[in-house]
């Protein structure tokens, strides 16, 4: 894999995250315009059964142990030096989620390669890979060269879509064995299942999705109320569930949930890119924000810059004439 | 239980960032500085540990210009001591490796069981600084946690995963975890708790001079994205675009 560009393969109980076909989009063409191949590594147990869906790689390198069954930080960083110190990838991508930066930052030390993360755009300039990243809340984009022999980046989806790299065809397998792993100093317990009970926010036909604009939980009422004029129900983005006005089950976003409503109608939310993750397909997205240069806008069909809570009561007035 | 907390300053987002047309770098000149938010929920899980199992909260921060106020209202909150990291150049923007090279050195004469730090900070670039602390100390990592419970020497951190699943991982201390939330919102303390603390309380200065960094980023330019679409936005005062809106969505049909 010395040379090549390699993609560390995202697996959640067993299923292949969307990133990872992201990744591989992204890492098919890096790799042709490198004149390289494409790697994925692949770590797990019983993984080799997804081999399969991995086919826009030119080869899987396959790693499997009973300790890696579920994802363990520590066991799986030991995992990934001991492969890369055999082999240094030119580049090595890990996802930008709970899972890739646990471990790009420790791969990119013990190896004292550069790291680069929310990386979004790869290209070839200059003689060299150079790399875009999305940073402070989606407001600044930073541009920079990607330093040669090897270096690790995180990857945000937005850059590449992901059914580019789902392609059905099984590449060539390479089994390495694990490296010991009685040295682990963390472990996978258990998983804590999503709580149920709640109205499932991604079956809605309208949401009214509230962000730190609304300032206070009782402004929360403001958006019930335009909510039930609406047909709808209220979600939130990340500060508003933080600050427990709204339950877990509502958050919409990167570590929330990905929606697909008819209409998303965004009330103080600036549009930060780990929300926006949760909103690829709404069919209509109407955005009130004070800040016109909120990234909202960008994505958001039609925008207004008024006071959301002076708004809301209005337009469920006008909404029930 | 010992704990550090690392509290790195970000730009306020909700002040517009411009380019310096000289470096074509994000213009630092007139940046207004905030604590990362998800350190400042560091700080809570760590006041929230304290408050369980006893031990020292330190918190630190690197002199960033303007860090007193939020030193003292970490003593307010409940942190023991509070530490001001001293050196050159701070204010010009660190990159998070040189970040986690300095904070390893002024780490090392403080006791701990545990480091907390946000999982990120708005500004990230070049890794996270809790992660990078982690490798340059030796120290496991575990990051996105929503909660941390110890019992019996051990710690068991609770790690987010999309759609509201979580994983239970127990971590071998001493360790760095990176708060993505604590159990609960951040407390508030009042002004006067605040004066209370700067009249009570002092802050440790603490010099970390040259630090060596190796295969740094370097970022060549900066930009505001430029999106190649716009929503259209509706005019008028609040009560004619509350018209308008209620008119489009009428129109579009989308309503139940």
């Amino acid at each position: 894999m010395c040379g090549e560009v390699c993609v560390f393969v995202e697996v959640l109980r067993g299923e292949v995250k969307d990133i990872t076909y992201t990744m591989l989009a992204a890492g098919r063409q890096l790799a042709a315009g490198l004149k390289t191949k494409l790697t994925a590594l692949l770590i797990g147990r019983d993984v080799q059964k997804l081999v399969a869906q991995l086919g826009a790689a030119d080869r899987v390198v396959c790693v499997e142990h009973a300790d890696l069954a579920e994802f363990n930080p520590d066991a799986y960083l030991h995992v990934l030096i001991a492969v890369f110190e055999q082999h240094a990838p030119r580049l090595v991508m890990f996802g930008h989620t709970a899972t890739g930066t646990d471990l790009a930052c420790g791969v990119a030390h013990r190896l004292h390669w550069p790291v680069a993360t929310a990386c979004r755009t790869f290209s070839l300039g200059n003689g060299t890979v150079q790399c875009s990243s999305l940073t402070c809340g989606g407001k600044l984009i930073a541009n920079g060269p990607l330093p040669e022999p090897s270096c690790v980046v995180t990857v945000m989806p937005g850059g590449y879509k992901a059914k580019d790299g789902q392609v059905h065809k099984t590449p060539a397998v390479e089994t390495v064995s694990a490296p010991g792993l009685d040295q682990v100093r963390t472990r996978f317990k258990q998983y804590l299942e999503p709580p149920v009970g709640d109205v499932d926010i991604t079956k809605q036909r309208i949401l009214v999705s509230v962000g730190r604009g609304i300032q206070n939980k009782d402004n929360l009422a403001l958006a019930e109320k335009l909510a039930a004029a609406l047909g709808g129900v209220v979600s939130g983005s990340r500060p508003v569930i933080d600050q427990a006005w709204l339950p877990t089950t509502r958050l919409v976003g990167k570590s929330g949930k990905q929606v697909k409503p008819k209409l998303y109608l965004a009330i103080g939310i600036s549009g930060a890119p780990e929300h926006l993750e949760g909103v690829p397909e709404a069919e209509l997205m109407l955005a009130i924000n004070t800040d016109p240069k909120a990234p909202i806008f960008d994505v958001a069909q039609y925008g207004a810059t008024c006071n959301a809570l002076e708004l809301m009561p209005l337009l469920t007035e006008n909404l029930k004439k | 239980m010992d704990i550090v907390v690392l509290i790195k300053f970000v730009p306020d987002l909700v002040e517009d960032l411009e380019i310096d047309t000289a470096t074509g770098l994000l213009d630092r000149n007139f940046l207004r500085l905030m604590p990362n938010e998800l350190d400042e929920h560091a700080l809570e899980q760590a006041i929230i540990l304290k408050e369980r199992h006893g031990g020292r909260v330190t918190v630190l921060a690197l002199d960033t210009g303007d860090v007193d106020e939020a030193l003292y209202t970490a003593v307010a909150k409940g942190a023991d001591r509070v530490i001001k990291i001293l050196g050159d150049g701070f204010d010009r923007g660190l990159g998070n490796r040189r970040i986690a090279a300095i904070l390893r050195r002024a780490v090392g004469d403080v006791r701990f069981d545990l480091i907390l730090t946000g999982t990120q900070a708005v500004d990230d670039l070049d890794g996270f600084v809790g992660a990078l602390l982690a490798a340059d100390l030796g120290l496991p990592y575990v990051g996105y946690v929503t909660q941390v419970v110890a019992a019996d020497g051990r710690v068991v951190a609770r790690k987010e995963y999309p759609g509201g699943l979580n994983a239970e991982i127990e971590v071998n201390g001493p360790a760095v975890l990176g708060i993505q939330a604590a159990e609960r919102a951040p407390r508030y303390v009042v002004t006067s708790k605040v004066m209370e603390a700067m009249k009570s309380a002092k802050i440790e200065e603490l010099t970390v001079d040259e630090v060596s960094v190796e295969n740094e980023l370097a970022v060549s330019s900066m930009a505001l994205p430029e999106s190649g679409t716009h929503a259209e936005m509706i005019e008028g005062n609040v009560q004619q675009v509350a018209q308008k809106l209620a008119v489009l969505l009428k129109e579009r049909g989308v309503l139940a």
